[in-house]
């Protein structure tokens, strides 16, 4: 570990560390760059619905509002936990980063099971280009959260272990950078395509 | 799928022959590596190398087999259609050929020569360690290197995608390209893609935060600044490649619509997302050419660049441009005159940024003392005969008259002409030009010359007759043609230009043979006195770069310093942190190449645990932990005392 810089906050403290911020910074570009092809796609098939259903025969309101409230609510309680680490107290942290992932294992839960009500409404990722791109667009950002159930988790065991130093704050801030950024994907896909579809 | 299936490109004598003649080199290889007991040496020296330098080799020696594979498809195409009515390709074989000729040379030639280049000279050029992430750089080679290899045993087991390199919709689809084959395509691309997109983040952030202290942006050397450029490229494109190829897996593997012709599905959404990233991958194996050019032409000419702030702003705007211009690729698709009107003038307008850099290497040779090395032949060779690439390329660009050269071989003529003198002169212009500071001597510059001449030679000849023969109307991808379209002596022509260009290439190998055992062993590490900071070092580089990280006050730093007397190296040596070397790249990388070739085959139930395992490997990064190591003062004392030959 070299060159300590006592003027920053821990998670930026060595020249990995920053090096690691900043990548993670460029990679999310490329995540940018993903959805909006995903999107794109979208709205490309999106009247090109076939013989199956169209979204508004799709979407309903009810996990709609659930996984909108657990997602954000996820991104303030992470937020929460990223202040606990600045402040230096590991339990607070550790509370609200687990808190955190039991709001994306719901908000998983709820879209698989919006997922079936889908299927049960005729719509399989087979039925059309629509319902092709409908289930890829929602299902890739289902998977990021998914990924990062697991991530998040190690990262939680790390911090359990090795208690909150550069580099376990580190990895716990990059996380909350992931996590942040697939709250903002999911603003988007509330936007354009259930409120858009629902209209 | 039975055995019989899966094993039956086999029956074609060709491949068998093939097949059996890279079973027989294979064999040699390992059994030679096990006699000479050289597999621990590479094994802990390359294949689980951080080192930049190492994996930039490492990149640079698949690159050049790659060549030779597609090269002698290319060959097999030529002497295919050289004759009228000739009998070598059936048509599908010959579908199979120019399909992985192109997959072959532009993602596992060109890209990994670039990268490899990238490699090698960077973080010299910018006095850095390593890159940013050094064990995700070796993570992206293992993962190129595995997409290369699925590529390459498709002809082998299964049968190798057939559908041209773009695999247009709706040919590629499961309808009309139904086996495996294009399977590989996805899989390839996508797993070497991947590797791509880390290797452009790596870069974007090494350029951008690495830097020796005092080197602000003006001061960049130029290749470093097209490879800038160039990654930020990469990190825009490469994810709409990764998107592109994930809708075709699941058009093709589990029935979904996106390009089908029923269901709503729309087959031009494919050609729109391959384009999208297709074109700026073609700056992104051209622009770091130009700036090896830049680095030639001006230490061969004895000045500085001439324009460095129009090279870079040209630059900027070429990246720029590149996204807006995908749809020239069909014109002829019918999106309207409104759409085909503005690509016309983008695509036009990228001829402006190019002039400019053109005049910019004209104008710093002018005035300057011209020392002919083989570097400086293809620097030379490459304005001429690109600016023939170029204004084809105009004229193409005029979307009423693409129609009359879409798909012909006017079309394959002008993208040779811009890709060879441009994208492989200039690979082979920093080839020849790093070469000594990657080992410590210089390639020969007497059969250098000559290879130089018959690439040249060759080209010109193979590509010229290609110009008239699409504007009388031979269009491209076709196996064969009657004798009554008058086409065969022109065809014979390209041949025979083929097989010279052939032989310039095969050149290439014998020099690093002749050089290895003839070449004077270099004792300084500036052979060609030289501008940049990576000359600045020893030759090879010790694994530590520099000893003490020079500082930057200027542009050509490394020059002036040479000029004045300064030392740049004047400073106390301390103990220099590096990064440890790591299997684990290489091992999930394997994982990783099984997980996708049974995923070729829809064997899911071995896919599952084997994508669990990746997972694990990632897991146990997270888990690791890895501080380095320190090389100590006196260690790196010693080692350069050695280098300086005192002792």
């Amino acid at each position: 570990m070299s060159k300590h810089n006592n003027s920053v906050p821990l998670e930026y403290s060595t020249e990995e560390n920053d090096l690691k911020i900043f990548g993670f910074w460029v990679f999310l570009g490329a995540e940018i760059v993903l959805f909006a092809t995903l999107f794109t796609v979208y709205f490309v098939l999106v009247d090109r619905t076939g013989s199956g259903p169209i979204g508004a025969d799709l979407f309903e309101l009810k996990p709609l509002l659930i996984e909108t409230f657990l997602l954000l609510t996820s991104s303030f309680t992470i937020g929460l936990g990223v202040h606990a680490m600045r402040l230096g107290r590991v339990k607070p942290m550790i509370f609200f980063y687990v808190i955190t992932l039991l709001l994306g294992a719901g908000f998983v839960a709820t879209e698989v099971d919006e997922f079936l009500h889908f299927i049960h409404e005729g719509a399989t990722i087979q039925t059309s280009a629509f319902t092709s791109s409908l289930f890829t667009l929602l299902g890739t950002h289902g998977a990021h959260v998914s990924f990062g159930l697991l991530w998040g988790t190690a990262i939680i065991i790390q911090v359990v272990r090795h208690g909150i130093n550069a580099r376990t704050a580190n990895k716990a801030f990059i996380f909350s950078l992931y996590w942040h950024f697939l709250d903002v994907v999911w603003i988007f896909l509330f936007s354009f395509i259930y409120l858009k579809g629902m209209m | 799928m039975t055995l019989e299936i899966l094993f039956s490109p086999l029956k074609e004598p060709l491949i068998l022959g093939t097949a059996i003649g890279i079973l027989v080199g294979g064999i040699a290889m390992i059994a030679g590596i096990t006699y000479f007991k050289k597999w621990t040496w590479l094994y802990k020296n390359y294949f689980t190398s951080v080192d930049h330098k190492k994996i930039g080799i490492m990149y640079i020696f698949v690159a050049l087999i790659m060549l030779f594979k597609g090269g002698i498809e290319a060959l097999l195409m030529r002497a295919q259609t050289a004759v009228p009515q000739n009998k070598i390709l059936d048509s599908n074989h010959y579908n199979e050929i120019f399909t992985t000729h192109g997959v072959l040379m532009i993602l596992f030639v060109a890209m990994p020569f670039v990268i490899g280049l990238m490699n090698v000279a960077i973080p010299l050029q910018i006095g850095a360690r390593d890159v940013a992430f050094p064990r995700l750089n070796l993570l992206s080679f293992w993962l190129f290197l595995v997409g290369c290899a699925l590529l390459n045993i498709s002809f082998i087991i299964g049968g190798s995608p057939n559908a041209g390199w773009t695999s247009y919709f709706p040919l590629a689809g499961i309808e009309f390209s139904p086996g495996i084959q294009n399977n590989y395509y996805a899989w390839s691309l996508q797993i070497a893609g991947i590797g791509t997109l880390a290797t452009g983040i790596n870069f974007v952030t090494t350029i951008i935060k690495m830097r020796a202290p005092g080197m602000t942006w003006m001061k960049i050397p130029m290749f470093t600044w097209s490879c800038l450029i160039t990654n930020v490229i990469i990190t825009f494109a490469f994810p709409v490649l990764t998107v592109a190829l994930v809708l075709m897996t699941l058009d093709r593997q589990f029935g979904t619509k996106f390009f089908a012709m029923t269901d709503g599905g729309m087959d031009m959404l494919w050609a729109n997302l391959f384009w999208v990233w297709g074109h700026p991958e073609v700056y992104i194996v051209i622009l770091p050419a130009f700036g090896i050019f830049s680095e030639v032409i001006a230490t061969f000419s004895r000045k500085n660049l001439f324009g460095y702030g129009s090279m870079v702003a040209s630059m900027v705007i070429i990246s720029l441009l590149s996204f807006m211009v995908w749809a020239h690729h069909f014109y002829t698709m019918g999106h309207g005159v409104l759409v085909n009107g503005v690509f016309s003038v983008t695509t036009m307008l990228i001829a402006v940024p190019t002039g400019v850099k053109m005049f910019n290497w004209l104008l710093t040779m002018r005035h300057g003392r011209i020392t002919f090395t083989t570097p400086m032949l293809y620097a030379l060779g490459f304005i001429p005969i690109f600016t023939i690439g170029g204004v084809t390329g105009v004229m193409l660009a005029m979307a009423s008259a693409d129609y009359q050269y879409h798909n012909t071989l006017f079309l394959v003529a002008h993208f040779h002409y811009v890709l060879i003198p441009g994208t492989v002169f200039g690979l082979l212009a920093g080839y020849h030009y790093w070469w000594p500071k990657m080992f410590n001597f210089r390639l020969n510059e007497k059969i250098g010359k000559v290879g130089f001449w018959m690439i040249v030679v060759g080209f010109n000849v193979t590509f010229f007759p290609m110009f008239i023969l699409g504007l009388n109307g031979a269009a491209r991808r076709m196996y064969t043609y009657s004798e009554s379209t008058g086409y065969a002596p022109l065809q014979m022509l390209s041949f025979i230009g083929a097989l010279v260009l052939v032989a310039g290439f095969a050149s290439l190998v014998y020099n690093i043979y002749y050089s290895i055992r003839y070449a004077p062993r270099e004792t300084n590490g500036d052979p060609w006195d030289a501008r940049s900071l990576e000359w600045a070092t020893h030759s090879p580089v010790p694994e530590y770069n520099f000893a003490i990280v020079p500082q930057v006050s200027q542009l050509d730093e490394f020059w002036y310093a040479k000029k004045e007397g300064r030392d740049l190296h004047a400073g106390k040596i301390e103990d220099i942190h590096m990064p440890n070397n790591s299997g684990a790249p290489l091992w999930m990388s394997v994982v990783m190449g099984l997980l996708t070739f049974f995923f070729i085959f829809n064997q899911f139930m071995i896919v599952i645990p084997l994508a669990v395992i990746t997972l694990l490997f990632m897991a146990y990064r997270s888990f690791e932990i890895d501080e380095g190591h320190h090389i100590h003062a006196h260690e790196v004392e010693e080692t350069e005392r050695r280098m300086r030959g005192d002792r």
